[in-house]
């Protein structure tokens, strides 16, 4: 017999006998029925809360915004993907930039040192948000692959106001994740951070220092 | 200076009971860190309707336990046709020679580890060390524990008994970082001394907060990205879980993270909440080669045979019970002695150690019921503390390995003798002396009494006479 | 924690549970609970064959001889009338453990019933009795230590606070951490005395800094702990039984 056999044999011949499952109601966690002013204004404001900065611009001129992040932040060199139109957008208004456009779309294996050591920004696109709780959620792909919006000190994320929605359980329900889950489904609320030093905040442990949020409007 | 590499035994409870209480920075750092927690749990919730909240969360919790094989197997076959890898281990033994071949098998020397209470529970490193597989600790708690050659004091906040200080002095004594107060500085050095291993490290271990059988699903919940870093840069990724850990559907999952987060540190949520369905894909550039996902019992199955002590296994592992409960707020969390320390190890422990070692467990609360209050979904803590003192002396049911250990002829003397005259009622009223006679029962059950304590002093006249003389003044 | 309990209106008699702490330790708090009741008018009735509710035996696992005690206890309370106890604790035990402590066993639905008759005394005195007092004392700072088995098992954190506040020179003072359990928890104290020293320590410690001039308890159980510990540090601070101290001040 296998370890699996015994275990799930133990678990089938239970002792106890069978047990029923009780009903579960999803009510306290969905049906917010916010504005859409109110999900904004909450959005900012727990995404706020842990330290996360939101730029707010409209649609059409936002790369005009990420250059002005870039250079008030010092940044360098900043990774990018190629074929999102966030990228793509971007890309163009920086070809004559001084920022270096580093590709993220590569095997990470050729360039892992690099992105570690040498890259100070990390510029992805958002599927989306969740007001309840200000996070962003993140589907990695290979244009804009899992590290780049956790190993440069600074991760820069586009969302559009519009996708932003209430809760988690709306996003995951509404979304239909559970019938298309990626290999990493990602949400995330401001920077890295510990508080493992006697309760005391430090933000920028392992990943991000800071996340920096340009919600594109109208 | 920082701690004495000390070795912590449950068997040891009260010696380490006693010097943690003699510690008074034990007893600051403590006391200081679960106001903190309690007073931000409190906020936490304070927009929710916590008691529906919490409803949903044992719902679901036990919605799944109901379920359990069916969603242990529909996990496995999910993440294998996501292309995760799942192994079964009835025992830590056989998790730690699992991982280990996995290791071997990619000529691993170096192992980045993402916060695991499991991989505690099983001593991991120490059996990856004995292969000699290097394992580093990256949560920066943790790290600061391994550094420190100690265990964690805390399933969520692992070096909460140390303070600024003996932190300083700790990374001074075993990195050469330089002394400071400065919590950023130190955070920083920290970041630049594992920096290195996350690049190069040959395989990363994490634990699972959630298993979400309808997907494959492994959720893991941080704050720092040392979890994130674990799982995607190196080639091979293992996740160590137990086997209680599954839910049924993704969608269980946005309530027990909302009560997660929100119990065990007040936040509203954490930094990163990263799932993992796959390893990489053929088109994806980063993320490991290989995702291994390993299931340990360890005695759970065992738990899940009884009906009571069932609910012991709905547990999401937030700490909740340990940061409310006063008595380890006084000896902090190695006086316990267990991976698990606490209000949850003392009704877990027992199940993994046998009573034997943990005795003293169950009965190290007054069962004040703080515990089972903020419990996020609700386990029936000091019922299932006062079943475990059951099984101790050989009253219980006997699902709990070592049960009866705790019986002596003496004290089941005194409670028969306790019980004989509580039966007699004209015996009772007859002993003006009962405490007289209840010390005589247990002599040995005063003398700690009036170590703290004045003795009470047995009323001249007993109720029963006080009230017989009230109704003959009433002249009735 | 607990279901909501429908409160009847105030019966003619009630039964006393006086309690075994009480009869040995504290009679003159079970006297003043009937003398409480009896001035609103209600009948008390006094079991004379009553002992111990079982906890001490029920809390420290030997179930069985728990049982055969609360067995003992069952039968004293034949008429459909409310059975008061003036402590949490005990009340507690009756109130949320009988029916488990005698599930399966032929006094199943006897434990549910009588179970179903258990009032904490506070809770009796505001929820059944709406009892008003007319406080003829000095003025006084209070501190009340509700105990975790009234706070927690029966959810009675307001009750006593709510007497108190009926007492129009009575100033109640709030200790730092008044939820946190002040280290008895029954055989708990004698089991890891160490322990439950430091938790009575700091909650006697709490009660003075809160500016107290005495504290009161509807347990006692604390009363014996807290009261215990500042008079072997020899504090001036004293401590009694609500119903007590209600009586005191109101008679």
């Amino acid at each position: 017999m296998s370890a699996r056999d015994n275990i799930l044999g133990r678990l089938r011949d239970r002792q106890g006998g069978p047990l029923s499952a009780p009903d579960s109601d999803f009510g306290v966690v969905t049906g917010r029925q916010w504005s859409r002013h109110e999900r904004l204004e909450r959005f900012e404001h727990w995404i706020s809360s842990v330290h996360g900065e939101v730029i707010h611009c409209e649609s059409a001129g936002w790369t005009e915004t990420l250059a002005r992040v870039l250079a008030d932040k010092g940044v360098k060199r900043l990774a990018l993907g190629r074929e999102h139109p966030v990228a793509q957008q971007a890309r163009e208004a920086l070809a004559d930039h001084e920022v270096e456009l580093v590709d993220a779309d590569r095997d990470i294996e050729g360039w892992k040192r690099e992105l570690f050591d040498g890259v100070e920004a990390g510029l992805t696109s958002t599927r989306g948000a969740i007001a309840e709780t200000g996070s962003l959620w993140l589907w990695p792909t290979p244009d804009e692959p899992r590290l780049l919006s956790l190993v440069p000190p600074l991760h820069i994320a586009v969302l559009d106001a519009d996708s932003v929605e209430d809760t988690f359980f709306d996003v995951v329900t509404g979304q239909g994740w559970a019938s298309a889950m990626p290999t990493n489904a990602l949400l995330i609320s401001g920077p890295s951070k510990t508080s493992d030093i006697e309760q005391t905040l430090a933000y920028g442990v392992h990943g991000p220092r800071e996340l920096v949020v340009i919600l594109r409007d109208a | 200076m920082s701690q004495p590499v000390q070795t912590y035994t449950p068997q040891a409870f009260h010696r380490q009971a006693h010097e943690a209480l003699e510690n008074p920075q034990i007893r600051a750092n403590f006391r200081k860190a679960m106001d903190g927690l309690m007073g931000k749990r409190r906020k936490a919730f304070d927009d929710w309707d916590l008691e529906t909240l919490r409803e949903l969360g044992a719902n679901i919790r036990l919605r799944a336990l109901s379920k359990l094989p069916d969603l242990l197997e529909q996990l496995e076959a999910n993440c294998e046709a996501n292309g995760i890898r799942v192994h079964w281990a009835e025992n830590g033994e056989q998790a730690c020679e699992l991982i280990t071949e996995i290791c071997q098998r990619h000529g691993a020397s170096s192992v980045i580890k993402g916060k695991s209470m499991v991989s505690e529970e099983m001593h991991l490193n120490a059996h990856l060390e004995k292969a000699g597989i290097d394992a580093l600790e990256s949560d920066l708690g943790e790290y600061l524990v391994q550094l420190n050659e100690q265990t964690p004091s805390h399933i969520i906040m692992p070096a909460i008994h140390l303070n600024t200080g003996e932190i300083s002095d700790i990374m001074h004594e075993r990195t050469g970082t330089e002394r400071t107060t400065d919590v950023d500085a130190m955070t920083a050095a920290a970041r630049a001394q594992l920096r290195e291993r996350f690049m190069t490290a040959d395989v990363g271990v994490s634990g699972v907060n959630f298993a979400v059988a309808e997907t494959g699903t492994l959720c893991l919940v941080e704050n720092e990205g040392n979890g994130r870093l674990t799982t995607t840069a190196p080639p091979v990724h293992i996740a160590v879980t137990g086997i209680e850990k599954v839910v049924e559907h993704l969608a269980d999952v946005p309530p027990l993270y909302a009560l997660l987060t929100r119990s065990a540190t007040g936040q509203h949520v954490t930094t990163y909440f990263n799932m993992i369905s796959s390893p990489r894909k053929a088109d994806e550039h980063d993320g490991p080669e290989e995702v291994h996902l390993v299931l340990v019992d360890s005695g759970r199955s065992r738990v899940y045979q009884d009906d009571e002590l069932l609910d012991t296994l709905r547990c999401i592992r937030c700490g909740a019970c340990m940061n409310h409960c006063p008595v380890y707020t006084r000896v902090g969390g190695h006086t316990y002695g267990t991976t698990y320390p606490g209000p949850i190890g003392a009704i877990l422990m027992p199940h993994l150690m046998g009573l034997e070692a943990t005795k003293d467990l169950p009965s190290a609360s007054s069962l004040c019921g703080a515990c089972g209050e903020v419990c996020p979904v609700k386990i029936p803590i000091p019922d299932l503390l006062v079943r475990l003192r059951r099984e101790a002396v050989g009253d219980g049911v006997g699902n709990v390995p070592g049960a009866g250990v705790k019986r002596s002829r003496k004290e089941v003397a005194a409670w028969k003798s306790w019980q004989w005259l509580a039966t007699h009622p004209g015996a009772w009223r007859g002993a003006t002396l009962v405490a007289g006679s209840f010390r005589a029962l247990a002599p040995s059950h005063l003398g700690p009494w009036t170590q703290y304590r004045s003795a009470p002093k047995p009323a001249k006249t007993s109720l029963h006479t006080l009230i017989k003389r009230h109704r003959k003044e009433k002249g009735e | 924690m607990t279901a909501v309990k429908l409160y009847p209106p105030r019966p003619d008699k009630v039964y006393l549970f006086g309690t075994c702490l009480i009869d040995m330790l504290y009679p003159e708090a079970g006297l003043d609970a009937v003398r409480l009741l009896e001035r609103e008018g209600t009948e008390v009735i006094f079991p004379d064959d009553q002992t111990c509710c079982g906890q001490p035996a029920y809390t420290s696992g030997y179930h069985t001889e728990a049982r055969a005690v609360a067995r003992a206890q069952l039968d004293l309370f034949p008429e459909p009338w409310p059975i008061i106890v003036p402590s949490g604790s005990c009340g507690g035990m009756m109130r949320t453990h009988y029916p488990s402590l005698f599930a399966g066993t032929p006094e199943e639905a006897r434990a549910r019933e009588v179970a179903d008759r258990v009032f904490e005394l506070t809770e009796f005195l505001v929820h059944v009795c709406h009892l008003t007092l007319e406080d003829r004392g000095a003025p006084e700072k209070v501190a009340m230590h509700t105990s975790c088995s009234a706070r927690r098992e029966m959810g009675l954190a307001e009750t006593g606070p709510a007497l108190l506040a009926k007492l129009g020179q009575v100033e109640l003072v709030e200790q730092e951490r008044a939820s946190e359990c002040c280290g008895f928890g029954g055989t708990f104290a004698v089991r890891h005395p160490e322990v439950s020293g430091a938790m009575v320590e700091d909650k006697s410690r709490a009660i003075e800094a809160a500016g107290a001039e005495r504290f009161v308890t509807s347990d006692c159980g604390c009363l014996m702990n807290i009261a215990g510990r500042l008079a072997h540090r020899d504090s001036t601070l004293e401590g009694e039984h609500i119903a007590s101290y209600l009586w005191r001040r109101t008679s």
